[in-house]
């Protein structure tokens, strides 16, 4: 194809969209605009024209400017240096971006993602022999990324074929090749520590594998209610300041993934700010090294431009797939799912798509599941069990959980955790809603449980939310005669309810005792508080009045349980609930003293 | 610049002019227009394609015909000229002079849309701001580089609010307070009047600059306003390393002239009519506050939202609320309680107060104070509620307690004059008198060291 066939022509600009007469364009394909050579993707073609999206304000565009295409779909660099790093949503490098350019994002500047200059020691993998016959996603060696994380350097796209030659172990620049390989077309290329892909092209794998372990978050309301499996796919939506932001980077923080990957998309600057500050000083509870080594975070705010928020995700999902398949556990955020969909809806609109909801196109459905759907825990190319865990915010107009984007969410994930108002405006954090959330996943994560942490596990769990449940209907009683009309034994179940909301599902992200709780200590709290709720019953029963109950100091200490003990120290948890026992023995001893002296 | 003029208008309605047989007009410039009486409008453009160019007018398409308008292209964006000169100064929509004085003149000229702060360059916002009111400093306090807005509804006080946080605000840690960018869309002259006496007589004047669109101004200009007023602000937080404190009201009359362009350029509606992308358009306002990188100047946003029929899930409060970092929430109830400032302690919010408040920036007491300060008002409620059915007489005596908890509250710490100017210590202190009309052992949320240092044992 000649140079010149490549070139288009502005005939207008409407906001972010372009239209070109470019016959010979592509769908999908990158185009460079105007003089300012702006990044776009055509997303439409109608004759000589294609439509295209760009990433970049096209403010003082002109028609008549030229647009180059570039024969190439939004690509992502795959390789070592990604780790710790902040990518804006077409995966360009703000810190190294902040340095050439200021505090301010300028227009039509392109930076590799990965740094060019720097080495990296690779070794190369032992069982690979000349001859062997390489497949995408193979690994040909690794290097180490970070202090705990190797990276599995992984054949390219274009480049599976016969290995021909393999660099010796030593330190080696992205440019430098590392080998060379005989494609099936007869070509001989070289092999390099990174390369490219397509980011709206799901990553291979060898199969699909369905999950075993609960994701472990130390978060109580989510691990003991609404377990969340790794490989799976959750939800949080909630009205604004319900607390899905804080909930997402706790679980950040506190997950057992190997990799996070924290997509802030169409959200606040100064969140990404607070994780890029606070994370580098902050330890991996699990391999004691800083935070910011597992994690990397892709950002485009709600003032950056809308069409790079919808490429935002995939350049997440596709960053999530590449270290899936380097066998990690890995777990994508997306904060928030919403501003993602409105980027399409905003899109759809100036194209004049006929919508359908909400002003939502059609297609919104089945676009968003095809994201969900690269969540998944497979077995990879070459490197074992892998898995990306997807967690989406979703943030719906006016807290109504019916809108579009909320409802088509709820179809598709497995696990729900569903943020209240009134909890939030109650100081109730957490502000998951035990009624409206849900988890598919209870039984699989039952079983780790049973086998890690205690056999009671699924039995308490249950009793707890019966608990909530009956406390639910008892609290509506009460607001409509008061709680005189209710029994002794009711008003003990209020009371225990009130303290499995306290002493267990409220957990302050910003107390730094309780901001994480081991599964361990989870169960060993939700224990306490069932075993006064049973132990109350009990003295309840035999004519102990709930007045004498509700004046036992235990209750302030179950309630204080979760700030005065860490995760290490278990072992005094378990000694209060001995003590516990003993005092209700004690007071039930008393009681029928007491009952015996004046009959 | 292209001298020529277009006499090829073809359309004109709502705010919008369409005009064909152009040259290649680039995305964002500025316009000229020339009606019949030969008065000059200004515009800027929309849609731009090979022939034909939508350009929206800020001073509004009435009275325009489409025979005898001339449109000019300037080929330069919007831009303004920045200098010192701005303080003290009034200045409409778009940046021109409305106090008979003449236009600044300056080498220093910025496009009015600004751009994205790249995140890597912010500074998380974490020094206090103290307002000397106990509802903000105590439960919602304001931090520097904060975007903090007011939710109202009409007739609550809120210009009155607002006026005594620009009066008292001040920084902890430095002398001099802040600079005050004022940006008034569509509101009524007595309001911008209220505004105007009030700097004058608090002598805070000459440190103001106000950019001022009334309710009977074009409401196209609106969509302008809070773009140059922010244009100012980023000049003298970040050129000349002032803090900014950045005050605009009210965001409804800007939605409400978005709708009407929007809807005139026929764009599918999402919300109440309101475009899809109102989310996005009140970002690129509410995210250019903010802390950079070793720069010494801030901007603190404070933009006043009253919700149309009260109600805090309607488009314009439900997506400020998704982008500011918190909000400030009045009530009519307090308020027809006489109650002044009806400040709604539960439904408000400040996000970034946990890094803001504590042993190094107010007391080591306080995060924990606010946090028990709120968790008995929310009890304290829901037994409100309860006595409104069953009557306060069947109530326990700890439920009692509750009730006179909740009307001192309302009563004395939400309660304060306005010309009061609370210190964060007396601010604390009051809640320490509140919390002591509970037995210590019932504070859960305090620690015991709190109690031992600050509780009233003679109430106890
Ligand atoms: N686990 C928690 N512990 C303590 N405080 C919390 C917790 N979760 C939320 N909060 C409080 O709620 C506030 C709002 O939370 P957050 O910013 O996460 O809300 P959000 O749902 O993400 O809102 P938006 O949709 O506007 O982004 C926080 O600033 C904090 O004050
Ligand atoms: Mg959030």
């Amino acid at each position: 194809m000649s140079v010149q066939s490549r070139q288009g022509i502005i005939q207008e600009i409407n906001g972010p969209i372009v239209t070109l007469s470019f016959p010979g364009a592509r769908m999908g394909e990158q185009v460079k605009i105007g003089e300012r050579a702006l990044v776009g993707e055509v997303i439409a073609l109608q004759g000589e024209e294609a439509v295209v999206q760009a990433y970049e304000s096209t403010e003082g565009l002109r028609p008549g400017e030229q647009a180059v295409g570039l024969d190439r779909p939004l690509s992502v660099e795959l390789g070592p240096g990604l780790l710790g790093g902040i990518f804006d949503g077409i995966q360009r490098p703000l810190k190294k971006m902040f340095l050439k350019a200021g505090d301010h994002i300028p227009r039509g500047l392109v930076l590799p993602a990965l740094d060019r200059e720097l080495s990296w020691h690779f070794v190369p993998d032992p069982e690979l022999t000349i001859e062997t016959n390489l497949s995408v996603g193979m690994p040909l060696g690794t290097v180490q990324e970070t202090e705990t994380i190797e990276h599995r350097i992984l054949v390219a796209p274009d480049r599976a074929g016969q290995l021909l030659e393999l660099a010796p172990e030593g330190d080696y620049q992205l440019e430098q090749p590392i080998g060379r390989v005989r494609t099936p077309d007869g070509r001989i290329r070289k092999l390099r520590l990174y390369h490219h892909w397509p980011v709206r092209t799901p990553r291979p794998f060898r199969r699909r594998d369905h999950g075993v372990a609960p994701l472990i978050t130390g978060q109580r309301i989510l691990d003991t209610f609404f377990p969340l499996l790794k490989g799976s796919k959750g939800a949080v939506p909630g009205p604004f300041g319900a607390g899905k932001t804080m909930l997402q980077q706790q679980i950040a923080r506190w997950s057992n993934a190997d990799i996070v990957i924290y997509v802030g998309c169409g959200e606040r600057g100064n969140e990404l700010v607070d994780v890029l500050e606070r994370f580098p000083k902050l330890e991996d509870p699990y391999t004691g090294r800083h935070l910011m080594e597992r994690t990397l975070l892709v950002a485009n705010t709600s003032n950056m431009p809308v069409v790079a928020r919808e490429a935002s995700i995939y350049v997440g999902l596709t960053l999530a797939e590449y270290y899936r398949d380097q066998g990690y556990d890995v777990l994508m955020l997306a904060d928030s799912t919403s501003r993602w969909a409105e980027a399409l809806r905003e899109v759809s609109g100036r194209l004049g798509q006929m919508p359908v909801e909400e002003g939502y196109p059609a297609y919104l459905a089945s676009r968003l599941a095809a994201v969900y759907e690269r969540a998944g825990r497979v077995e990879t190319v070459g490197c074992g069990k892998g898995s990306v865990t997807l967690v989406g915010a979703v943030s719906p107009p006016g807290g109504d959980f019916s809108e579009p984007v909320t409802a088509h969410t709820k179809e598709i994930i497995q696990t729900f955790w569903a943020l209240s108002k009134e909890l939030a405006d109650a100081g109730h954090y957490p502000a998951v809603d035990w009624v409206g959330s849900f988890s598919e996943h209870v039984h699989v994560a039952a079983g780790w449980w049973h086998r890690e942490v205690d056999t009671g596990w699924e039995r308490k769990r249950e009793s707890a939310l019966a608990l909530l449940s009956r406390d639910a209907e008892l609290s509506r009683i009460v607001n409509l005669v008061g709680p005189e009309a209710l029994s002794s034994a009711q008003r003990w179940e209020l009371e225990s309810a009130a303290l499995i909301k306290e002493g267990v599902l409220q957990q302050s992200a910003l107390d730094p005792v309780d901001n994480f709780a081991s599964p361990e200590k989870q169960f060993l709290l939700l224990n306490i508080m069932l075993t006064i709720y049973q132990k109350g019953a009990e003295l309840i029963e035999t004519g102990v009045p709930v007045q004498e109950l509700m004046k036992l100091p235990l209750l302030t200490r179950a309630r204080r349980a979760k700030q005065s003990y860490s995760s290490q120290q278990t072992d005094k948890l378990r000694e209060m609930l001995d003590g516990f026992i003993q005092e209700f023995e004690q007071v039930r001893l008393e009681y029928t003293r007491f009952e015996e002296t004046t009959r | 610049m292209s001298e020529k003029e277009y006499r090829t208008a073809i359309s004109a309605r709502g705010g919008l002019l369409a005009v064909n047989q152009t040259p290649g007009v680039a995305f964002g410039d500025r316009v000229m227009i020339r009606d019949h009486r030969d008065r000059c409008r200004n515009g800027q453009v929309i849609r731009s394609s090979r022939s034909e160019v939508l350009i929206q007018v800020f001073e509004g398409t009435d009275d325009l015909d489409l025979e005898t308008t001339w449109v000019r292209f300037m080929d330069e964006p919007l831009e303004i000229s920045l200098s010192p000169q701005l303080l003290g100064r009034v200045f409409n929509g778009i940046g021109e002079p409305k106090d008979d004085r003449p236009p600044i003149v300056s080498s220093t000229r910025r496009n009015v849309n600004g751009s994205a702060i790249n995140p890597s360059a912010r500074t998380y916002p974490r020094e206090f701001i103290q307002t000397g009111i106990s509802t903000i400093d105590g439960l919602n306090a304001l931090v520097r580089g904060q975007k903090l807005p007011v939710f109202s509804g009409s007739g609550l006080p809120h210009n009155r609010l607002v006026a005594q946080v620009v009066r008292q605000a001040r920084l902890m840690d430095e002398e001099g307070g802040f600079l005050i960018v004022f940006a008034a869309m569509g509101v009524s002259y007595a309001d911008a009047r209220f505004f105007e006496e009030d700097f004058t007589s608090s002598g805070v004047l000459g440190n103001v600059v106000m950019y001022v669109n009334l309710a009977d101004d074009p409401p196209v200009e609106r969509l302008a306003l809070p773009r140059v007023a922010l244009t100012a602000a980023e000049y003298l937080a970040f050129d000349l390393d002032y803090h900014v404190l950045v005050v605009m009201t009210d965001i409804t009359n800007y939605a409400e002239a978005l709708r009407e362009v929007s809807t005139a350029k026929g764009d599918v509606p999402s919300r109440k009519g309101y475009p899809g992308y109102l989310y996005s358009d009140l970002a690129e306002i509410y995210e250019r506050s903010g802390r950079i990188r070793d720069r010494h100047g801030s901007i603190t946003l404070m933009p006043v939202v009253t919700m149309p029929s009260d109600d805090i899930t309607h488009p314009i409060p439900d997506l400020t609320g998704y982008i500011t970092e918190g909000q400030i929430v009045l009530s009519r109830e307090l308020d027809n309680q006489g109650i002044y400032p009806p400040v709604s302690v539960l439904p408000s919010l400040s996000r970034l107060m946990k890094d803001g408040i504590g042993k190094d920036d107010t007391r080591e007491d306080h995060p924990r104070v606010a946090s028990q300060l709120y968790a008995l008002y929310a009890r304290a409620q829901e037994i409100r509620n309860l006595a409104s059915i069953i009557g306060a007489e069947e109530l326990s005596e700890t439920d009692r307690r509750y009730l006179a908890f909740a009307d001192a509250f309302d009563g004395r710490f939400v309660r304060q004059g306005e010309d009061e100017d609370r210190s964060i210590v007396e601010t604390l202190n009051l809640a320490w008198e509140l919390l002591s009309m509970f037995p210590g052992d019932t504070l859960s949320r305090v620690s015991e060291t709190d109690l031992a240092k600050y509780r009233y044992n003679d109430k106890r």
